[in-house]
């Protein structure tokens, strides 16, 4: 391994310019090349993909654009009024209120399945490619069985719950029940989170378990304080992803609720999302200036929440020998 | 390539430095006897599994009903109508869609697995300048959400003269997408540097190791990246929804939309020949799942042990 000489400079980020000193071996100059070769594909698609786009959409956002026209700056119009938009303020609070019933609810279930998992040995496996399944499902398919599914007067849903006495609501056209009824079509293709918790679960020391047990630990003491913390990385880690996705919710709650002609027939308010709201600004009205306003209040957002997550997790993640 | 598939599974190890990290179920609960005590538990996991398999039951079943009888909840239909295949068929051009569908999400697939290895490659094998600050700027990009860029990216390829054509569908994997270099990445450094450095002695090139190492050695990563983004290509309806007008360019999500506003609740609550068109947009995906399910649950699980 003669490359260990090579290898120190490059890692500390101040002594970049030592690499390009003469006098090093030339092999060396002919990596950086390659090695820049290697990501040119990622580099030329971030500039052209990413950093340009986000110039654009900041530009943007301050205009007014309807892809017809040319963009008039308009100043900070369109933040102002998105603002005062109650559409924006409805979509806002139907997102927020679907994710904060979406998230728990689908780590709960999946860490409660992945734990009964854990405890059955090699069914494991195959109880896992059943809950796995529904994954594989294309989401506008699995949004239009739920539909008929969900349905208020006939659907299995409701048949189901009237065999137990209970006469179960419109999930489909009443307001305050569509947001439930979308979180129990998504609470259908949790087997992604169950398979990560049940990885993560498998990696848990069995000696720690033996340990509290000989302590006297209750199995709710060694949840609490062992196999919680075991897995807290997990937990962050999909808390962290449900919540970006749950906020850009779109395909389930479009296909449900919104359609092409029909549009107004049968689009609820309840179902406005803020990718949906701001997909029909976009694309439907041509309101580019304001969508790409929305746009950056979105991604704004998302980075509030991720980093008050990320923030939280410092808190309550274990890293197994970090720190 | 033959040569070396006895160390097939080093694609498989975790990055050495952080250790802790292991593919799923390589070691799974020790096969002990069938004890009394796992009872209450396959009972649990019995009962839910109704409950995440009756949906697809009911597909089907509803899918093979006359149209009166989509909502009497029956197992079984009274008589099988196969008809609503037929008139599926009939009604839209869905077997255009499927072939649509394929070719998307082959060229998704494909040229993403390529790009994304390639560039994975770049940072697990070199070391050079600005290496952890890129690929820092690579992890971020994976919390940028898509909507964030949905409008710029669209006025790209419309100045491309591109919209309305399924290219804007693939196009951009060509350059690698943040995820799947993560986890490329990741299988490539559990390579064994050494056989880089004989392939190098040997005057392998660059591309060399990469081509003929690095890629047959990740064959497993591969496959998982390969099925992750079928599916999701298979899956999106966004993307169509923005790029395509014409019916016969549609891929299956976007024509199951147009299916369920024609004939679902705005229209003519034909629910039988959507559930035919729904049953035919999903099979597909569940057949690959069954071929690659093995590749797919390890991918899913090294998720989980990934550090934030």
């Amino acid at each position: 391994m003669t490359r260990t000489f090579a290898t120190r400079p490059a890692e500390s980020t101040s002594s970049s310019a030592a690499d390009r000193l003469p006098g090093r071996p030339r092999r060396n100059r002919s990596e950086i090349r390659a090695a820049y070769g290697f990501l040119s594909p990622w580099i030329i698609g971030f500039a052209v993909f990413t950093a340009v786009p986000m110039l654009i959409s900041l530009y943007l956002s301050f205009t007014d654009y309807d892809q017809i026209n040319a963009p008039r700056y308009v100043g900070a119009e369109n933040y102002r009024q998105l603002i005062h938009d109650p559409k924006v303020v409805l979509a806002l609070r139907n997102t927020l209120i679907y994710a904060v019933m979406y998230v728990p609810a689908a780590m709960a279930v999946a860490l409660g399945l992945a734990m009964v998992l854990n405890r059955v040995g090699r069914a494991a496996g195959f109880f896992r490619t059943v809950f796995y399944l529904p994954v594989m499902t294309p989401t506008v398919a699995a949004a239009a069985l739920f539909l008929l599914l969900l349905n208020g007067q006939k659907g299995l849903i409701n048949r189901s719950l009237m065999l137990i006495g209970i006469s179960g609501p419109n999930w489909t056209t009443d307001s305050a029940w569509i947001k439930p009824g979308l979180a129990l079509t998504m609470l259908w293709g949790l087997g992604g989170t169950v398979v990560i918790y049940l990885a993560a679960l498998q990696q848990v020391p069995k000696d720690l378990y033996e340990a509290a047990e000989l302590d006297g630990a209750g199995s709710f003491d060694k949840f609490r304080r062992i196999t919680l913390p075991m897995i807290s990385g997990a937990l962050f880690f999909t808390m962290i992803v449900l919540t970006i996705h749950s906020l850009q919710m779109f395909d389930q709650a479009y296909t449900m609720f919104f359609g092409g002609q029909q549009n107004s027939t049968y689009a609820n308010d309840a179902a406005l999302f803020y990718v949906i709201y701001l997909f029909q600004q976009a694309f439907g009205v041509l309101h580019m200036g304001y969508a790409s306003a929305l746009a950056w209040l979105l991604f704004g957002i998302i980075l509030v929440i991720t980093a008050i997550q990320v923030r939280l997790s410092k808190r309550f993640v274990y890293y197994e020998g970090e720190r | 390539m033959t040569a070396i598939q006895p160390l097939h599974g080093a694609g498989l190890e975790p990055e050495p430095a952080d250790g802790s990290q292991e593919p799923a179920l390589r070691h799974p609960v020790p096969r002990g006897r069938f004890s009394l005590s796992r009872l209450p538990y396959l009972a649990v996991l019995l009962l839910a599994s109704v409950l995440f398999l009756y949906p697809f039951v009911w597909l089907i079943s509803a899918s093979l009903k006359p149209r009166t009888e989509v909502f009497d909840n029956s197992l079984v239909p009274h008589d099988v109508r196969w008809a609503n295949y037929s008139d599926v068929w009939h009604y839209a051009p869905v077997l255009q869609w499927v072939a649509n569908s394929v070719i998307v999400a082959l060229a998704a697939a494909v040229t993403v697995t390529l790009s994304s290895a390639l560039v994975a490659f770049g940072f697990a094998y070199f070391r050079f300048p600005l290496r952890n600050l890129l690929f820092g700027l690579v992890l971020s990009t994976m919390m940028l959400p898509g909507a964030a860029t949905m409008i710029p990216v669209y006025l790209i390829w419309h100045r491309l003269g591109l919209t309305g054509t399924q290219v804007p569908l693939w196009a951009q994997n060509l350059f690698g997408s943040a995820f799947y270099i993560f986890l490329l990445r990741q299988f490539f450094l559990g390579v064994p540097r050494e056989y880089f450095e004989a392939a190098r002695v040997d005057g392998c090139s660059f591309f060399g190791l990469f081509w003929r190492i690095a890629l047959p050695l990740s064959r497993p990563a591969l496959v998982v990246v390969l099925v992750f983004e079928i599916q999701a290509s298979w899956t999106d309806l966004l993307k169509p929804l923005i790029y395509l007008q014409d019916p016969n360019l549609f891929t299956l999500p976007r024509g199951l939309k147009s299916v369920i506003d024609t004939f679902g609740n705005g229209g003519e609550q034909h629910w039988e020949i959507i559930m035919a068109a729904s049953l035919i947009a999903t099979v597909p995906l569940i057949l690959l799942f069954a071929v690659a399910q093995k590749h797919i649950m390890d991918g899913i699980a090294a998720q989980g042990g990934r550090k934030g």
